[in-house]
């Protein structure tokens, strides 16, 4: 396939998945926009006025950051194993499989549109913030770089649930027992500084906990993880990702028999 | 002429270790329309899933205008556009769109894209609905849909599926009539059905499989030859008198009503004999037809000889 060909057949499935998620925006969009915006209204103005100062930054202002990563996770991660998998279940994906996509380019069209209704969702959560607090952006680059590569991780993860899945159980089973325990554990509501040895040490393992501290350094200069070694874990976590996705579509695991 | 389909050795054994296909040999000419025929769960949709790369083979090979399907899978997949069997496209999408994603799939630019989406939707009489979605239309026009997304590339190769499984018959002949022309005009067609009477109208060549294995590969008028015997009815204008009848004409007949009766003939039955007989009588004959579908006759004796 020409490379001209190949770039027509990405955006082909980018502007299917971004019709896709724009079309159910009440179900896309704003359910995380009401639910994040509950936290601000929870955790950031009640309760937080009444935690003082994290950091040096008021409590507020320290959930920010965390609670925009929550949402891009989240959105970037269902958008792809929601979208993929009704496609499978439709029968539909048969029309990209019998078509001369090559796989990538495939997996890259899935990934774009994940990463679009995460960051659609992220710009969301932002404008919502500013009726709560107002932040100023400490590094553009490391933000940008961070969240990028953070809803290109979780897309990838979302399409590997979706090749896997049989039923519309096994996509929820991840999000729900998996992501959401690994999101609330990694540092959005609060400062690991603030655990004991033991659960500093687990989080440590917890690759979110990696991602909102550069985040937040990203946008607040403050961080509770090395800065270099979050990203440079990040583009290897992807890396892997995508190595597996393709290794999985060339397989035809859960799609060719 | 060149080869559209050719089929060695193949086989292919699922993983619940079910042997779909037992060694299949099948060539189909270019041009040709082919008719894939066999009883449920015979292996047709395992060969077409292979074909168009959604079933992976076990062993063998399988060339789509001499590229392995394997190997050269970006060729063939240009060569071929299919129907499958059960309607395959998302029920939320307007009728146009998924035309027009299909040829996205393929590299078509925008403008060649809208141009082949109007031209196939106009022949397949979907052009007034392109702004519907998809689940809006009836059972037919999801049929045609399909085919006009399967058009949309202009493949040298079309794969169809059962393509008017639940069809009326008004819809399934101009379907033909639509097969026919898109034959005429050099593309290769193969056809699997379930309505019999479809692959001896619109079919020259044929294979029958049964239990993975291919039991009977011809053209369709040497297969119809080798029927060993055929029920005619004929309905007569004046009434049948039934006993100086039966006396004058060879073979076994069987009357149905005073203005019916049914033969059984063999090849090599000269059936002008009946109709010297009845004019010998003053008896006129309105009609004569078929009592079941020849293929179909055949059909079911081959398969259940296997």
């Amino acid at each position: 396939m020409l490379i001209g060909h190949k770039y027509i057949a990405f955006e082909t499935i980018v502007i299917k998945e971004l019709r896709r998620f724009s079309r159910i925006w009440i179900q896309t969009l704003v359910p995380p926009a009401i639910t994040i915006g509950l936290y601000f209204l929870i955790f950031g103005n009640l309760i937080g006025s009444r935690i003082g100062s994290m950091d040096g930054f008021t409590y507020m202002e320290f959930i920010v950051p965390g609670l925009i990563m929550m949402a891009v996770i989240q959105n970037s991660y269902a958008n792809v194993v929601s979208s993929f998998f009704s496609q499978k279940f439709q029968r539909s994906i048969e029309e990209i499989l019998v078509s001369p996509i090559p796989n990538y380019v495939i997996l890259a069209g899935f990934i774009a549109g994940g990463i679009s209704r995460g960051l659609a969702v992220g710009a969301i959560v932002i404008l919502m913030s500013f009726a709560f607090t107002t932040f100023s952006i400490h590094s553009w680059i490391v933000t940008i770089l961070v969240v990028l590569l953070t809803a290109t991780a979780f897309s990838l993860a979302g399409f590997i649930n979706a090749l896997y899945a049989n039923n519309f159980d096994d996509i929820s089973i991840i999000p729900t027992f998996v992501l959401t325990p690994l999101i609330y554990l990694g540092g959005v509501f609060y400062s690991v500084d603030l655990l004991p040895t033991a659960g500093r040490l687990v989080s440590s393992f917890n690759p979110i906990f990696y991602m909102v501290s550069a985040f937040r350094y990203g946008i607040l200069g403050t961080s509770d993880a090395n800065i270099l070694w979050s990203i440079l874990m990040l583009m290897v976590l992807v890396f892997l990702l995508f190595l597996v996705c393709i290794a999985l579509l060339r397989k035809g695991i859960g799609l060719r028999h | 002429m060149a080869t559209a389909i050719s089929v060695k050795e193949l086989h292919k054994i699922y993983a619940s270790g079910h042997h779909a296909l037992k060694g299949i040999n099948l060539d189909v000419q270019a041009q040709d329309f082919f008719a894939l025929l066999g009883p449920n769960g015979a292996g047709k949709s395992t060969i077409i899933g292979i074909i168009s790369t959604l079933v992976r083979q076990t062993s063998g090979s399988v060339t789509v205008f001499g590229n392995n399907v394997a190997t050269h899978v970006y060729e063939t997949k240009l060569d071929f556009g299919v129907v499958p069997q059960e309607v395959n496209f998302s029920p939320f999408e307007k009728v146009a769109d998924i035309v027009m994603t299909q040829a996205g799939y393929y590299g078509l630019p925008r403008s060649l894209a809208r141009e082949r989406t109007e031209k196939y939707l106009r022949q397949l009489g979907l052009w007034e609905k392109r702004d519907n979605r998809s689940r809006m239309l009836s059972g037919g026009m999801k049929r045609r849909l399909m085919i006009a997304r399967a058009l949309v590339h202009e493949p040298r190769l079309l794969i169809l599926d059962e393509p008017t499984a639940g069809v009326d018959i008004e819809l399934r002949r101009s379907m033909w009539d639509f097969l026919q022309k898109i034959n005429e005009s050099g593309t290769t067609i193969i056809l699997t059905t379930h309505y019999l009477e479809e692959a001896e109208n619109l079919c020259r060549n044929i294979a029958i499989i049964d239990d993975g294995k291919i039991i009977e590969n011809t053209s369709m008028k040497s297969l119809l030859n080798k029927l060993e015997s055929e029920t005619l009815i004929f309905d007569t204008c004046d009434e049948i008198f039934t006993h100086s009848f039966l006396g004058t004409v060879r073979g076994v007949i069987r009357i149905l009503d005073t203005h019916t009766f049914e033969i059984d003939i063999g090849p090599d039955y000269d059936i002008n004999q009946i109709f010297s007989c009845l004019n010998g009588m003053n008896i006129k004959v309105k009609s004569v037809r078929s009592k079941v579908n020849r293929l179909e006759q055949f059909f079911l004796s081959r398969v259940k000889s296997s």
